[in-house]
């Protein structure tokens, strides 16, 4: 990679109203609208969105793979913090 | 000419000029600066080919003579090709595509926009499609535009340098012949001197915000119309029908 290579940017699409932006992928821009109408060809030429949010990368701030164990493994061994010892009433769907 | 003959020609030209935009656009496909500019240009390039596709089938029905979109794209010569000139000029660099693309885009918007109000119900319903898409086009190109006009003083240069080059073919698309004129008349087609002036303003605005100069209406090229193309149009052609001319009737 070059100093004189467009940033990159990370792409999220929001595919119907009410759902959340989803993280779809990367891809290179000059400036804030190019990345827009960049992911709008890239990521949303199937119909796949109705929003797009950019952020530069470098933003992201990201966990270290080295903190896993101290993260993400504690939470391995509480299974109570799962809703799985309601009985769901009949009739409630979508759970 | 009867109205018919017109009408013919008129959308002809229309088809005429989305799909040789489209065939040279789609030069790019592939080769591409970057893997989102190849993307974003080729999208723009099928855009133009659907377009082409809707008014050379239009075009066929109204000839009535059974020609399908196909037929028409690709099995006639060059003679009866009626794009204007301007579309058919190589891509040559980044610069000379985008500022051709520029160029078409606000003319094209705003023909399009004045044909949502036609007559003919068809090619409004086909405007109104083809608005959405342009609109886009639009918006691309001009930023592009200021990017590299705006940019550093090697892409200042030749960004201005293509604008200046193809310029003399700009005129073209605002000429208007008898079939312009019996299609206005009929309420079917544009108000070519209300575009020219709304396309004037437009592009000035944008060169402005690119730091670039308007060159001087001068003399301007002439025949696509007509179908009197340049020296590039054989080669479009050659490599845009050698299958159908090589392979008559085949499908894939």
């Amino acid at each position: 990679m070059t100093s004189s290579e467009w940033p990159l940017w990370e792409v999220f699409i929001r595919s119907k109203q009410g759902l959340d932006h989803k993280h779809a992928g990367s891809l290179r821009a000059a400036d804030a609208e190019m990345a827009i109408e960049n992911a709008r060809d890239v990521y949303t030429r199937r119909s796949e969105g109705v929003s797009i949010w950019v952020v530069e990368s470098k933003h992201v701030v990201a966990s270290s793979p080295e903190d896993n164990a101290s993260f993400f493994e504690p939470s391995d061994s509480k299974i109570y913090r799962h809703p799985t010892f309601y009985e769901v009433p009949d009739g409630i769907e979508h759970m | 000419m009867t109205q018919n003959e017109a009408l013919f020609q008129y959308v002809t030209r229309i088809g005429d000029n989305s799909l040789i935009l489209g065939q040279r656009l789609s030069e790019w496909c592939g080769h591409g600066p970057i893997l989102e500019e190849d993307i974003a240009l080729t999208n723009t390039a099928l855009d133009l080919i659907g377009q082409a596709t809707s008014l050379l089938k239009y075009a066929g029905e109204i000839e009535g003579k059974g020609r399908n979109e196909d037929q028409m794209a690709f099995l006639r010569y060059e003679h009866e090709y009626f794009n204007c000139l301007l579309l058919e000029l190589p891509n040559t660099d980044y610069a000379y595509t985008l500022a051709r693309q520029f160029l078409f885009d606000h003319f094209n918007y705003f023909m399009y926009e004045e044909l949502l109000n036609s007559e003919d119900r068809q090619l409004a319903a086909i405007a109104e499609k083809s608005l959405k898409e342009v609109t886009y086009h639009r918006r691309r190109s001009s930023e592009w535009l200021i990017r590299l006009g705006d940019g550093t003083q090697e892409s200042h240069d030749r960004i201005q340098f293509a604008i200046n080059d193809i310029w003399e073919y700009t005129g073209e698309l605002f000429e208007a012949d008898e079939v312009d004129q019996m299609m206005f008349e009929a309420g079917i087609g544009v108000n070519l001197a209300k575009i020219k002036t709304a396309w004037h303003k437009n592009v000035s605005e944008v060169m402005d915000a690119a730091t670039l100069t308007k060159p001087q209406e001068d003399f301007m090229q002439l025949g696509g119309k007509k179908g009197v193309h340049t020296e590039y149009m054989g080669y479009i052609l050659a490599e845009m029908q050698y299958m159908q001319r090589a392979y008559p009737n085949c499908e894939w």
